[in-house]
């Protein structure tokens, strides 16, 4: 497992802290006036995210928030090099934006790490639910390629935040956190990885809730 | 109104003004007699009867001065003998009287021109006759001026209400198609009442962008104004700008790409040019030229809103802040954090200390205004690439919603137009102690923002340990506080940089240092319209100092709104405006204060190099 886990900086006692890159590869949406989301849409967000899975456990995020525009591609690559999981975000009521998801999840599958964990998130469910008729691309279908590609699957919205947890916590649970042991990690120690700079002893914790 | 222009100006004065190794200042001449150039008389008298017997001595902050004359003989009379000179001691207020005046027919008619005419006479024209006929003494204008402590704009001609009123509405947006409370025909009416109109299209008639209004509705409009200028170009002969009734259009074409400005704000067409090329440099900042010339060679009917998506809120955001009037725009220049040399000389280190190897160019910048920048020997920042940067970090907001760190390719199409360079941002505020993201952003007056350029788009993590550096040494030493306070506690007024001298509000241009100063704007200025006012007057006497053949340095303006001085020499440009009762006498009196003032505090107003490495 390539995991690009970082120094599981211990905090506390039994906690373990396990530092983990995460991209996040947000696909330009329409501009909607309603969708509070956030405009990333220019090159890229580094941001860091904290969650807790039980007492003894914490994941941090190192996360990398990109609009995955195609003027940017060149760049795409130090994203998602060594990056553990990837989100891969769609609107759900645009049916082109599936299509462009999907791509990007090519992508990650031939390019990067071969163990990378990808998930698969419809955002603005919001949208849909107070307009069922907005809708474009039917949960079915989406869950369904998911599904075939080996992708976790939310449908989210980034306005009220629904699901944005879940999508992190599914995430986190599916990494490989009993490599993450202070026994096992260096600063440094990567395998299979390229060094992409001194990430290493951040000892930043993001809170708040998560706004992707 | 009156226009005048000074006698002689050294010429050594730009050279003495470089690196800060400049003599000190001369002594006061004494008063001499200035020797007026001949100059050709126009054939034509100005129409406007108001003149001034006065000659002021504006001091130069090197020292040196320059006169400030015009002669009193009315239009109407055609009378060529000297006017008689005023006896009285203004050198009492700071000036210094020189002995002979003249004519200077040409620039009368260039401001009379250039300017409104006013039809009722400004309320500075009594006084100037009275003093004709009854000499006052110094301390009856003083007196006089006070009395008529009137604000600019607080009255305002009848043509220019309608105008300015329906500016508070510049803004709102239109609602679109789907809005099911407003028919086509009302969005199209709001969409006219803009003042302010950018449009960019591509020479094949896609439309690209436009500032007000969904492309639906206004895709007609475009390919009006497709069809009209594509009429020049075939006609070879591209088609500038025209005016229609109040409307002024101005066009400029860029390979591929049109970009028209409709205003009707009276700006001048230099002005309105130089908007129109802002947008074509953030287009190219986010294209890059070669990629822009490739889409277009490839298939010159590409819809370029696809490659630039995402970045419509930065042409807003730039033309938004080119209607609001911006004096950073206006003059071409940057405006710094004031700061004791000494504190900014450390600040220089400790960030040149940290500088890590793939750096370009690093910046801190507080509220907008430049702290501190270091650079390669050999490389200095353009302003105009600046300006792109400061547009989308501190005007758009996008950058500084989306939190945490940003790493963003972008072109700075004056340092280089044919590729990227990878920007590294991060603002403090957004990292506060206890690591909590604040919901309630600071206003943009403070915050503090590191940017950090670089050619390698692999940098990010080397820049991120140098900003971690820059901050643990700009915090150990106390000038993170210091930078903060001062940008919290502002611009110093005008009241405070040159005391009871009425002046409202100036700008100051040190041309060397391609940077500018200004006050606190007052509650004079702070609302929308009041403030687009005073940067139309600014606009206007930077038009009537930069029109060409104009040569003028010295333009006093009166209007029954306010009165203004534009001063314009090879170390400076000055602008300021007073309440419309300011005598000219009092107005040129501040302008010397705020001269000694600018003089005095230049280091600390100015980053003079910057830390360079």
């Amino acid at each position: 497992m390539a995991s690009r886990a970082g120094p599981a900086a211990s905090r506390g006692m039994n906690t373990r802290f396990a530092q983990f890159k995460l991209v996040l590869l947000v696909l330009r949406f329409v501009k909607d006036q309603f969708d509070s989301y956030r405009e990333s849409t220019i090159g890229a967000a580094f941001l860091t995210q904290t969650i807790s899975l039980d007492e003894s456990t914490t994941v941090k995020f190192e996360i990398w928030d990109t609009a995955g525009q195609e003027r940017y591609k060149s760049l795409a690559p130090m994203y998602y090099r060594n990056a553990n999981c990837a989100v891969v975000v769609y609107d759900i009521t645009q049916s082109t934006s599936l299509d462009k998801a999907k791509a990007w999840v090519k992508e990650l599958q031939r390019q990067a790490n071969e163990n990378i964990i990808i998930a698969l998130a419809g955002n603005k469910l919001d949208l849909v639910n107070e307009q069922p008729d907005k809708r474009a691309v039917p949960t079915a279908e989406a869950e369904a390629y998911a599904n075939e590609a080996g992708l976790l699957f939310f449908e989210t919205s980034a306005k009220t935040a629904e699901n944005v947890q879940e999508l992190f916590t599914a995430i986190a649970k599916k990494l490989p956190l009993d490599q993450v042991g202070p026994r096992h990690t260096r600063p440094g120690q990567r395998p299979g990885g390229v060094s992409l700079g001194p990430v290493e002893g951040r000892d930043t914790q993001a809170g708040g809730p998560c706004s992707c | 109104m009156t226009g005048s222009e000074d006698a002689d100006l050294p010429s050594g004065a730009s050279a003495a003004h470089d690196d800060g190794e400049r003599p000190p200042p001369l002594p006061p001449r004494p008063s001499q007699p200035s020797t007026p150039k001949d100059r050709p008389r126009l054939a034509s008298k100005p129409t406007t009867a108001l003149s001034s017997m006065n000659i002021q001595t504006l001091s130069f902050p090197d020292g040196s001065r320059g006169t400030f004359s015009t002669a009193v003989d009315s239009s109407a009379a055609d009378n060529s003998t000297p006017q008689p000179t005023d006896d009285f001691d203004i050198s009492a207020l700071g000036f210094h009287s020189i002995g002979s005046t003249r004519k200077q027919d040409t620039d009368e008619s260039m401001s009379v021109m250039s300017m409104a005419p006013t039809l009722r006479p400004p309320g500075d024209l009594e006084s100037l006759l009275v003093g004709d006929m009854a000499k006052k003494s110094p301390a009856w204008m003083l007196l006089r001026s006070q009395s008529a402590a009137v604000q600019p704009f607080e009255t305002t001609p009848a043509e220019q209400t309608s105008i300015f009123a329906s500016f508070e509405q510049e803004f709102e947006s239109i609602p679109d198609e789907f809005d099911r409370d407003w028919n086509d025909g009302d969005r199209l009416q709001l969409w006219k009442s803009k003042l302010k109109h950018y449009m960019i299209l591509s020479s094949a008639g896609k439309p690209i962008y436009s500032r007000h209004g969904d492309l639906g509705l206004i895709n007609s409009s475009m390919g009006v104004v497709q069809t009209i200028i594509s009429f020049y170009e075939g006609a070879k002969s591209p088609l500038l700008g025209f005016t229609a009734g109040d409307t002024r259009f101005v066009i400029v074409t860029e390979g591929p790409l049109y970009f028209v400005a409709i205003s009707r704000l009276g700006e001048s067409d230099s002005q309105l040019r130089a908007q129109l090329n802002a947008l074509y440099m953030q287009i190219l900042s986010t294209l890059t030229l070669p990629v822009l010339t490739n889409i277009f060679a490839n298939r010159p009917s590409t819809d370029l809103r696809r490659p630039l998506q995402g970045t419509e809120t930065l042409l807003s955001s730039l033309a938004d802040s080119f209607t609001r009037g911006s004096p950073s725009v206006l003059l071409g220049a940057l405006e710094c954090l004031r700061l004791r040399k000494s504190h900014r000389h450390s600040i220089n280190n400790a960030f040149l200390k940290a500088r890590a190897e793939p750096l370009l160019y690093g910046l801190i910048v507080a509220g907008g205004r430049l702290v501190s920048v270091i650079r390669p020997r050999r490389h200095s920042l353009h302003p105009s690439d600046l300006q792109l940067i400061f547009n989308m970090l501190f005007e758009s907001g996008g950058i500084k919603a989306a939190g945490g760190e940003n790493w963003i390719p972008l072109c700075l199409p004056a340092f280089n137009n044919r590729g990227y360079l990878y920007m590294y941002v991060s603002f403090l505020e957004d990292r506060s102690e206890d690591s909590t993201p604040t919901t309630d952003a600071p206003s943009v007056d403070e915050t503090i923002a590191i940017i950090l350029i670089s050619p390698d788009k692999e940098s990010f993590f080397a820049l991120q340990k140098m900003r971690e550096d820059v901050v643990t040494e700009l915090k150990k030493k106390g000038h993170l506080d210091l930078i903060k306070a001062t940008a919290l506690k502002g611009r110093p007024s005008a009241e405070e940089i040159a005391p009871n001298t009425h002046i409202s509000h100036f700008l100051f241009k040190s041309r060397a240092n391609v940077q500018f100063c200004m006050p606190a704007l007052q509650s004079t200025f702070s609302s929308l319209v009041s403030h687009r006012r005073l940067m139309s007057l600014y606009s206007q006497l930077h038009a009537n100092m930069h029109a060409r053949h104009s040569h003028l340095k010295v333009l006093h303006c009166v209007s029954e709104e306010a009165t203004s001085l534009a001063w314009v020499t090879p170390i400076f440009e000055f602008y300021c405006v007073a309440g419309p009762n300011t005598s000219r006498a009092v107005l040129a009196q501040g302008a010397n204060k705020v001269m000694q003032w600018a003089k005095r505090e230049e280091e600390r107003l100015f980053i003079i190099g910057g830390g360079v490495f």
